[in-house]
C-alpha cells in the first residue's frame, strides 16, 4: 500500500475527505497527499434562511465562520440553494446566487446618519440623537396637525401631515410592529410596494 | 397565488400572460418546465416583448401593452359561443344563472350611473335582483335575457377576432390559435393556470385584466383545483405578507378595512363588514366579522379594550378618502405633508413622474430613512450631475438615515406568493451600529410614548393604552411577535357546545380562527394568520418536505394561509355531490361525514354537499362572480379602455364616447394630467420590465448583479432603429412630456412593430434597474419618463404603457 500513486489512492477510496481519515490510520501514499484541500464549508456554520428578492422565496443555506459561542463574530462568506426545499429544491437565479455580495455591500449602510437642511453632506450622528430627534420632530407634527374631529363634528382622529412607506421585503413580525405603531399614532398615508 | 409553486407541474396548460416568470421568478418557473417534461403541458406567452418566457413557449403572440382585456374579453365571446364552458361548474360554482337588476345598463362604454364630475359611479344600479324570500333571483337554464349569461355574452359579444386583431395588433390566426388551446380546457381532466404579474397590475384598468383572466378560468372550471388558478408572482419576498398584515392605507389586518369617517357607529361598521347569504344555506364567512376584529383590537390595545369603548374602535383613524402612495404624493406636492418615512422603500426610484417626486421631496421638513442600503430617495438632495439635478442650498429637508439589518442578520417568518409562511433564521450581526426596524420602530415608539405620557399632547389614548408587553420594550423579538398576530385565549375558553369543558386555556396559542370570539376573550393581531404558532408551537419552521399523494402537496412544510391550506377554493374541484372531478389530482373529497383529502378543505368540514352550499365561502352568494357587483370602481364587467397615454387618441370600442377612451373612474390629479404626452409629439408605446440579473433598484448595489448587467439599456425593435437612424450598442434619448433618459440601444428582433388600425406602432421597452447610487454604471431612473396615474381600483401607477419618443442620442 505504501507505493500508492495518487491516482490510484483517489480510486481506491473514492473521496478526499475519507482520504484524511484513512491517512490517520497510517495508509498515507506519501508525498502526494500531503496538501489536500479541506472542504471549505466543512468548519462553517450553516444558517437556513429565505431569498430576500423575488416571492418564489427560495431556501438558501448560509455559511459562516463562528461556531454560535458567545464570543465569536460570525461572518457569512457563502450562500447557496436550500437542496430540501420543496420549490427550489437547492437551485438560485442569478440575484439569489449573488446575495454574498448583498450582505456585503460597499452601499451598506453603517452608522445612523443626518443631512441638515441646505447641506451637501451626511454626517455621522449616534443612534439615541437620532431616535430623541426623530420622535421630537413627529410629536412636534402630529400635536400640531392631529384631526380629532372634521367639520361635520365626526371623530376622526387622524393624522395627515405625515406619512410612512413600509418595506415589503422586512420580515411579517417587522411588517406587524410598524403597523401597530403607524396606526396607534393615526396615520392614515401609510402604504408598501404593494402598491407598485 | 390561489394555487402555489409547485402545484403548477399539475398543469395542462400554462398561460404566461402580464407576466415574465422566467426571467423574473426563474426558480419558480421551473415548475412550468416540470409541467411540460413530465406532463406534456404547452406553453402559451403572450406579451409585447419576446420574451425569455416566450423562448420556451409552445406559442408566443405579441400583443400590444395595455389592450389585455380585448384579448380575454374576445376569449370570452370565443368560449360562450362555442360552449366551450364547464357546465356543471358555471352552474352550480357562480352567478351565471343570477338575475340582475333592470336599471343596470352599459352604453357605449359606460355603466348605469356615471358622474363625468366626479369620474365615479352610483353602484345602485350594479346589483342582483332580490326575490321576496331575501335571496338572489336565479335562472338555472339561463335563459333569462337578465341572468348574468345572458349579460356577459351580449357584452362581449363587440370583442370579435378582428376587433382583437384590429386593437391589440395581434395576428387574427395567432388568436384564434391561442383560444382554441384554451378552449382545450374546459373539460374536468384538464387543468390550466394562469401566471401574471406586473404586466397586468401596472395599468390604469389593471384591476379589471386580472378579473378578465380570472373570469375565463372560472368558465373553464379552472378555479380551486390541481393545476389551475389565478397566480400572481408577486415581486418582493414579503410583498404578500405586507398587505396580509394589512399596511396599506386603507386596510388593517387580514383584509379587514378601516372605517370611513361616516362610520361612527361601531355595530353599523361591523353589519356592513358581516355580510348575510345571498343565497340559502350559504356560509359567508365574513358573518365572523365581529370576532376577527374584536380580537384583533385585543391584540392591539389589552385591556384598554373593552365592550363599552368598542373595544377602542375611536382610537383607529377614519378615511375621507384614499390616502395611497400617489394621493400622498400629490398632498406632498401641494406642500401639505410635513413628515415622511421610508422603510426600506425607495419612492425617488418605485413611483412614476422622478421630477414631481424630486419637487415633492424637497417639500418636506424631515424624512427618514431606514434601509440596509443607499437609496436613491435618501440622496434626493444630492447633486449626481445629469442624473439628479438638483441643489442641495435650495432643499431645506432634514434627513436621517438609519442603517438596519438584512435577511441574513434576523430571525423571522416571510409569507412568499403561495401564501407560505417561511420562519428564517439569523446567520450573523449586521455591519456597523446597524439595527433591526423592530429596534428601531420600538425606539421611536417608546420615545414618542414616554412624551405623551410626561407632556400630554394631541389624542394619547391609543398610544399610551398600545398593548406593548414585551420582554424589551425597546427590542420587541420576533418570537413574541409572531406569538401575537397568531393569537392566543386571554380566558378559558369553554366549549361551544359544552359550556363545562374548557378547550383552551388562559394564555394558550390559538390553533386557528375558527377558535375567535367576539366577546374579549381571545386575541390574534391577523385572523387570517391564526394558528401560524400554535398550541404546538412554530408551524412557520416546519421542514417536512413529504408529499405523500406526488401531487406536490407538502403540508407539513412551513405554514401556509389560510388554516394551512395550500389550494384556495379547493372543494370547487369537485361536483357538487363531493366527488373530484379529476380522481387522477384530488385535492379533497366529501366521504359521506366528512370533507378531507392532501389539501385543508376550503369548506365547512362536515358539511354535507346535499345542502347545495357554494364553494366560494367568503362571498355571501356562496359562488363566485362574474358579475362584479359594486366591488369594482369602473363596472360590473371589465372593459377596455385606452392607457391614459393612448397612441391611437380613441377607443375602437366605444369610438363615439369620448368620456370613455381610458378609464372613466380612474382618479387623476390636475397636474398629472397636464403632464400627459399626446401621440402626434411621443409617437411610442413605452413599457418598463425587468431582468433576471437584477431585482429592482436594490441589485445595482451588489457587485456581482453589476458586473452581469453594468449599464442602462433600451431595448427598441430593428424597424424603429431604423427610422431614428441608430445602431445596435449606439445611444439614444428617450423622452416623454415628464422627462428623459439616455441609455445605450439594444436593437432586437425581440421586439416587433405592431399593426394597430392600419397604423404601425413602436413598442420601446425599459429596464428599470439603474440609478444614481450603487456599484453599477450610474444611470437615469426608469420613472422620470412614467405618468402619475393609478389603476381605478388599487391605484397602481400605469409604468406598462405610456408615450415617448426615441430619438438618437
Amino acid at each position: 500500500m505504501t507505493d500508492l500513486t495518487r491516482r490510484q489512492f483517489l480510486k481506491v477510496t473514492g473521496a478526499t475527505l475519507v482520504g484524511s481519515s484513512l491517512g490517520l490510520l497510517g495508509f498515507s501514499p506519501a508525498p502526494a497527499l500531503a496538501e489536500v484541500r479541506e472542504f471549505k464549508l466543512s468548519r462553517a456554520t450553516e444558517t437556513r434562511n429565505t431569498c430576500p428578492y423575488c416571492s418564489v422565496a427560495c431556501g438558501v443555506l448560509m455559511y459562516g465562520l463562528g461556531d454560535r459561542a458567545k464570543n465569536a463574530q460570525a461572518s457569512i462568506f457563502h450562500i447557496e440553494g436550500d437542496p430540501d426545499h420543496p420549490v427550489n429544491r437547492g437551485t438560485l437565479c442569478p440575484k439569489g446566487a449573488a446575495l454574498i455580495d448583498f450582505i456585503h455591500s460597499d452601499s451598506r449602510l453603517k452608522y445612523p446618519e443626518y443631512r441638515a437642511p441646505g447641506s451637501d453632506r451626511w454626517e455621522r450622528i449616534g443612534w439615541d440623537d437620532a431616535l430623541n430627534r426623530i420622535a421630537k420632530l413627529m410629536k412636534q407634527d402630529r400635536d400640531a396637525n392631529f384631526v380629532a374631529k372634521n367639520a361635520q363634528g365626526q371623530t376622526v382622529n387622524r393624522w395627515l401631515t405625515t406619512g410612512m412607506l413600509a418595506a415589503s421585503a422586512s420580515s411579517n413580525e417587522v411588517g406587524y410592529l410598524t403597523h401597530k405603531v403607524a396606526r396607534s399614532l393615526g396615520l392614515l398615508a401609510f402604504d408598501n410596494q404593494a402598491r407598485v | 397565488m390561489t394555487n402555489h409553486w409547485v402545484d403548477i407541474k399539475n398543469a395542462d396548460l400554462v398561460l404566461i400572460m402580464g407576466g415574465n416568470a422566467a426571467e423574473a421568478h426563474p426558480c419558480g418557473f421551473k415548475w412550468v418546465t416540470e409541467a411540460k417534461a413530465h406532463n406534456k403541458a404547452k406553453l402559451i406567452v403572450v406579451d409585447p416583448r419576446f420574451t425569455r418566457s416566450a423562448s420556451v413557449a409552445d406559442v408566443y403572440a405579441p400583443i400590444r401593452p395595455g389592450t389585455d382585456i380585448v384579448f380575454l374579453g374576445g376569449l370570452i365571446a370565443y368560449l360562450l359561443a362555442n360552449d366551450k364552458i364547464q357546465r356543471e361548474y358555471v352552474v352550480n360554482y357562480t352567478d351565471l344563472s343570477f338575475i340582475v337588476k333592470d336599471a343596470f345598463t352599459f352604453e357605449q362604454g359606460l355603466y348605469s350611473g356615471y358622474n363625468a364630475d366626479k369620474r365615479s359611479y352610483d353602484k345602485s344600479s350594479w346589483d342582483y335582483e332580490l326575490g321576496d324570500d331575501g335571496y338572489v333571483r336565479t335562472d338555472p337554464t339561463l335563459a333569462d335575457p337578465r341572468c348574468v349569461y345572458s349579460l356577459l355574452k351580449q357584452h362581449y359579444a363587440r370583442y370579435t377576432p378582428d376587433m382583437v386583431e384590429r386593437v391589440c395588433g395581434t395576428p387574427k390566426d395567432k388568436v384564434l390559435h391561442i383560444w382554441e388551446l384554451i378552449a382545450s380546457t374546459a373539460v374536468p381532466t384538464r387543468a390550466m393556470t394562469i401566471m401574471y404579474a406586473l404586466g397586468w397590475t401596472q395599468h390604469s384598468i389593471g384591476s379589471q385584466m386580472i378579473r378578465t383572466g380570472a373570469m375565463v378560468q372560472l368558465l373553464l372550471g379552472n378555479i380551486g383545483i390541481a393545476g389551475g388558478g389565478m397566480n400572481a408572482l408577486r415581486g418582493h419576498s414579503n410583498i404578500q405578507g405586507l398587505t396580509d398584515l394589512g399596511l396599506m392605507s386603507n386596510l388593517l389586518p387580514g383584509y379587514m378595512t378601516l372605517p370611513n369617517e361616516a362610520e361612527q357607529d361601531y355595530d353599523k361598521y361591523i353589519a356592513a363588514r358581516a355580510q348575510k347569504p345571498l343565497r340559502p344555506n350559504q356560509l359567508s364567512y365574513w358573518q365572523n366579522y365581529g370576532k376577527f376584529f374584536v380580537s384583533f383590537m385585543k391584540a392591539w390595545w389589552g385591556d384598554a379594550a373593552t365592550a363599552e369603548n368598542h373595544w377602542g374602535y375611536d382610537y383607529l383613524p377614519k378615511l375621507d378618502k384614499p390616502y395611497d402612495m400617489l394621493q400622498t404624493f400629490e398632498l406632498m406636492s401641494q406642500g401639505k405633508v410635513n413628515g415622511y418615512i421610508c422603510q426600506g422603500f425607495n419612492p425617488l426610484a418605485a413611483a412614476p413622474n422622478k421630477a414631481k417626486m424630486d419637487a415633492s421631496l424637497a417639500k418636506l421638513k424631515f424624512l427618514v430613512i431606514m434601509d440596509p442600503l443607499a437609496t436613491e430617495t435618501s440622496e434626493f438632495w444630492r447633486n449626481a450631475g445629469v442624473h439628479n439635478d438638483v441643489d442641495p442650498a435650495k432643499i431645506q429637508t432634514e434627513v436621517f438615515r438609519l442603517p438596519t439589518t438584512c435577511f441574513a442578520e434576523e430571525d423571522g417568518s416571510l409569507t412568499n406568493s403561495s401564501r407560505w409562511l417561511q420562519w428564517h433564521w439569523k446567520g450573523a450581526n449586521p455591519p456597523g451600529e446597524a439595527r433591526s426596524d423592530l429596534e428601531i420602530m420600538a425606539g421611536l415608539f417608546t420615545r414618542l410614548r414616554k412624551a405623551y405620557r410626561e407632556e400630554g399632547g394631541a389624542f394619547p389614548d391609543p398610544i399610551l393604552n398600545l398593548a406593548w408587553k414585551y420582554a424589551h420594550a425597546d427590542s420587541p423579538a420576533p418570537e413574541e411577535l409572531a406569538r401575537e398576530y397568531s393569537g392566543s385565549a386571554l380566558k378559558d375558553l369553554a366549549d361551544p357546545k359544552d359550556s363545562t369543558k374548557v378547550v383552551r386555556k388562559a394564555g394558550e396559542q390559538l390553533a386557528g380562527f375558527a377558535e375567535l370570539r367576539d366577546d374579549g376573550s381571545t386575541s390574534s393581531g391577523c385572523w387570517i394568520f391564526c394558528g401560524a404558532w400554535g398550541p404546538t408551537g412554530n408551524l412557520m419552521a416546519r421542514r417536512d418536505s413529504s408529499d405523500p399523494t406526488g401531487i406536490g402537496q407538502t403540508i407539513n412544510w412551513a405554514w401556509s394561509w389560510p388554516a394551512n391550506r395550500r389550494v384556495l377554493y379547493n372543494r370547487a374541484s369537485c361536483d357538487p355531490s363531493g366527488k373530484p372531478f379529476n380522481p387522477e389530482r384530488k385535492l379533497v373529497g366529501w366521504n359521506g361525514s366528512a370533507w378531507g383529502g392532501a389539501d385543508i378543505p376550503d369548506f365547512k368540514a362536515d358539511e354535507n354537499p346535499a345542502g347545495g352550499m357554494g364553494p366560494f365561502i367568503m362571498n355571501p352568494e356562496g359562488v363566485a362572480r362574474f358579475f362584479a357587483r359594486g366591488a369594482m370602481a369602473e363596472g360590473p364587467f371589465p372593459e377596455h379602455y385606452e392607457p391614459f397615454e393612448t397612441p391611437l387618441g380613441r377607443n375602437l370600442l366605444n369610438p363615439d364616447q369620448p368620456q370613455a377612451i381610458s378609464n372613466p373612474a380612474a382618479r387623476v390629479f390636475k397636474d398629472d394630467r397636464e403632464a400627459f404626452g399626446k401621440a402626434e409629439q411621443f409617437p411610442h408605446v413605452a413599457t418598463t420590465y425587468r431582468l433576471t440579473e437584477h431585482f429592482h433598484y436594490w441589485t445595482k448595489h451588489v457587485r456581482l448583479n453589476a458586473i452581469l448587467q453594468p449599464e442602462q439599456f433600451v431595448e427598441i425593435g430593428e424597424a424603429l432603429a431604423k427610422e431614428v437612424g441608430v445602431e445596435n450598442g449606439g445611444r439614444v434619448k428617450v423622452s416623454s412630456n415628464r422627462g428623459h433618459i439616455v441609455a445605450v440601444a439594444m436593437v432586437t428582433k425581440r421586439i416587433k412593430a405592431l399593426t394597430i388600425d392600419g397604423r404601425t406602432v413602436h413598442t420601446v421597452g425599459i429596464p428599470i434597474h439603474w440609478g444614481f447610487t450603487g456599484v453599477a454604471k450610474a444611470g437615469f431612473l426608469a420613472n422620470s419618463l412614467t405618468p402619475v396615474v393609478g389603476d381605478g381600483n388599487s391605484q397602481t401607477p400605469e409604468f406598462k404603457s405610456f408615450l415617448v419618443k426615441v430619438e438618437k442620442a
